[in-house]
């Protein structure tokens, strides 16, 4: 009796049956999205990274920030995300079109980071950044991220002291002795450039006129106020 | 049901021995003795590389500032080291070596051409150091389960396909007329893993698919791995062991073929559930989900027909260390995986996701199930290919008692901790500082876990390099726990 290749085909075929279910039709259904143009604002989203910003990515992955924070905003009424303001709206896949490597992430140590841009923009997000790799403790106390103090340079002042020095931005325990001066290493600027860049503030033409509903258990747990929230977001 | 009994006892392992003599299978053991000993000295090796990588990203995590000035071992680096160097360092070399042990057994073939599976052996651990110093230089690739630089997955996959054709020879040159269900699981992932992998380094890393469909194919890699690799080698292990050491049949044949397809069917759609509420099509989550739910079958189907097989000799546990982390294993399966059921449910992974409790659930079903039914397998078959028996009892036990309340208290706290810090994310009026600051206590607790873990590490290692080292003695006594009671059927450690 040798039902070594009936075996086999079943073997075969149960796997067959997911990666036809999971990755090819999903690729075939929407592996070819592309940007939308907005005529009102010439440009397509969502918008590439600037080249900066884009080697700030790869600092981002090589320090294995994903480990301890998403990119990815869930639906209003699903999960705190919105309650939260780490995004106007959800994450939608066209979000991520443009990305070479898609770093959804799974845990939530820290906070989500999808609009990090948003919430810590400019030249005040430049420094908040600044203050919070050399020690997330002085912008964030109690924090368990770890110091970044490798991506700063200490280094002898040649001259006149530089423009990037960023030791005004730090506690006195963390001045330099005289002479010195603290500056950012191209990859901590990168990488601040690409958290800077983070946010999906754009809503595509479909996305406008999704409409959420509140989940039952809300309108179950009764007379409290937030549950009296609208019945769509926008 | 008479005919069905006498198939199930013409099949199992526990009863062929009649049929094969002991002289056939020793000579079999002696075959598998070179690539066995090499992959379980690299398998090891590797798992005290990664416990000593556990510690240090546990302890980081509340208590950010220990080597904290050290870029190569910053937490996003040291985590995922630890991880690479458990799953394809420790776990896939174990499961090589069980599974080529087990294959050999089973076919009743001697090991043919153990030169592939040496020069696998070879390229598969040179390609995990390789990965390891490139996730440690800052290389990786920061997707989940496949960190390792593209410079070193080829040699991972060189090595696979050796083993995979020397799988495929010696099952070709079997004697055996049956196949028995361990083959079938063995068979299984051989076959599947391959592929998952193929396919997740295609389209994440040397062509990269679009946007979100990335993050269904690493899920449906990642979870997978844990599927259709990790799980059919250690319920081949517990469908072999349990039987053999009891020295009675497994319970029921027709119940170990449905668990099998079962398994096949639905744990490989299952994965899609770490993307619940992302952005990927609602449907394909939904199809998960259920898929995730129908493991219920399998899973409940498994367990029946083992815990009918240990029904009437739960003394054994007493003396058998094989046993005793075979079951420990096989009860911990049914757990993590009806937990994991359970934590697919939307409104459970609303607050679960993203938390630490998936951490600990990934522990429960690699660490409680896999990695103790590798140790248990271990335990049975290091003395048949070294024909020497293990030195200390003590240290095995050491090594039972620590692993098995670390890890569950490991578990535990990390369920809890993870619970409540989904909780309190999930209500946006508490800050998300005090989110961190109450899961401190948790994340010390499941540090002082992995401490007791190490401990038991430590002492599986030493006894280890003790019983390789030793001479060989007269006395060949099975290593028990303690001295049977001669009434007790218990054939084997």
């Amino acid at each position: 009796m040798n039902r070594a290749p009936l075996i086999f085909l079943g073997i075969f075929f149960a796997l067959a049956f997911s990666w036809t279910g999971i990755v090819l039709t999903n690729q075939i259904a929407y592996g070819k999205l592309e940007p939308v143009f907005d005529e009102g604002e010439n440009k397509s989203f969502p918008e590439a990274l600037p080249g900066l910003a884009a080697q700030g990515k790869l600092v981002y992955q090589d320090l294995g920030c994903i480990y301890c924070h998403t990119q990815q905003v869930r639906r209003p009424g699903y999960g705190g995300d919105i309650d939260r303001g780490w995004g106007e709206r959800q994450s939608v896949a066209r979000d991520y079109i443009r990305e070479r490597r898609v770093l959804l992430g799974t845990m939530r140590t820290g906070p989500d980071l999808r609009n990090i841009g948003a919430r810590q923009a400019g030249d005040a997000g430049r420094e908040w950044h600044i203050r919070h790799m050399y020690d997330p403790e002085i912008t964030s106390k109690d924090s368990i991220m770890p110091k970044y103090k490798f991506l700063f340079e200490t280094r002898k002042i040649v001259g006149e002291p530089s423009t990037k020095a960023v030791q005004r931005l730090l506690p006195a325990s963390a001045q330099p002795a005289a002479g010195y001066e603290i500056v950012l290493t191209d990859r901590g600027n990168a990488l601040i450039e690409y958290l800077l860049s983070l946010k999906d503030s754009y809503t595509y033409p479909e996305e406008a006129t999704r409409v959420y509903v509140e989940p039952k258990k809300e309108q179950k747990a009764g007379a409290s106020s937030e549950a009296a929230k609208p019945e769509a977001h926008k | 049901m008479a005919s069905a009994s006498s198939l199930a006892a013409s099949v199992s392992p526990a009863t062929s021995s009649d049929t094969v003599t002991r002289a056939e299978l020793s000579e079999i053991d002696a075959s598998t003795k070179a690539p066995a000993m090499y992959f379980l000295c690299s398998a090891i090796l590797w798992l005290i590389i990664g416990t000593a990588f556990a510690l240090i990203s546990s302890f980081k995590m509340h208590k950010p500032e220990l080597l904290g000035d050290i870029e190569w071992l910053t937490f996003g680096r040291a985590r995922t080291a630890h991880l690479n160097a458990v799953i394809y360092g420790w776990s896939v070399n174990a499961s090589f070596a069980v599974a080529m042990w087990l294959m050999a057994r089973l076919a009743r073939s001697v090991v043919r051409h153990s030169g592939i599976l040496m020069l696998a052996g070879a390229f598969w651990n040179v390609g995990v150091t390789v990965g390891m110093y490139g996730i440690l230089a800052g290389d990786a690739t920061s997707i989940e389960w496949l960190e390792m630089p593209p410079y070193a997955t080829p040699m991972l996959f060189i090595a696979y396909a050796l083993i995979g054709a020397w799988a495929v020879i010696t099952f070709r040159f079997g004697k055996s007329e049956h196949i028995y269900v361990s083959q079938w699981y063995i068979l299984a992932a051989l076959f599947w893993f391959p592929w998952l992998y193929s396919v997740a380094q295609i389209m994440l890393i040397f062509s990269p698919a679009r946007g979100t469909v990335q993050a269904l194919v690493n899920w449906w890699f990642a979870h997978n791995v844990l599927g259709l690799w990790f799980t059919p080698i250690g319920l081949a292990a517990v469908y072999y062991f349990l039987p053999k050491v009891l020295g009675k049949p497994i319970h029921s044949y027709y119940l170990s073929v449905l668990g099998f397809w079962s398994l096949a069917i639905f744990y490989n759609w299952a994965g899609v559930h770490h993307l619940i509420g992302g952005p990927v099509p609602a449907w394909v989550i939904t199809a998960g989900i259920a898929a995730s739910f129908m493991m219920v079958v399998p899973v409940v189907v498994t367990a029946i027909n083992h815990h009918l097989t240990m029904i009437g000799s739960f003394q054994a546990l007493k003396y058998s260390p094989t046993l005793r982390f075979i079951v420990f294993g096989a009860v911990n399966y049914t757990l993590s995986s009806l937990l994991g059921s359970l934590m697919a449910d939307r409104g459970v992974s609303e607050v679960v996701h993203f938390t630490h409790a998936v951490v600990g659930h990934a522990h429960h079903g690699l660490y409680a199930f896999f990695s103790m039914v590798m140790f248990g397998s271990i335990y049975y078959i290091l003395p048949r290919i070294l024909h020497k028996e293990w030195p200390s009892a003590r240290l095995i036990s050491v090594h039972f008692w620590t692993c098995a309340i670390g890890i569950t208290i490991y578990v535990i706290v990390t369920s809890i901790g993870g619970t409540k810090q989904g909780l309190e994310m999930n209500d946006a009026s508490i800050p998300f500082m005090d989110v961190v600051r109450h899961t401190i206590v948790w994340l010390k607790l499941r540090s002082y876990a992995g401490v007791l873990i190490t401990v038991g590490h430590v002492a599986f290692a030493i006894n280890f390099a003790w019983m390789i080292f030793k001479p060989r003695a007269d006395n060949t006594a099975p290593t028990l726990f303690a001295h049977p009671n001669p009434d007790l059927e218990i054939s084997a450690r």
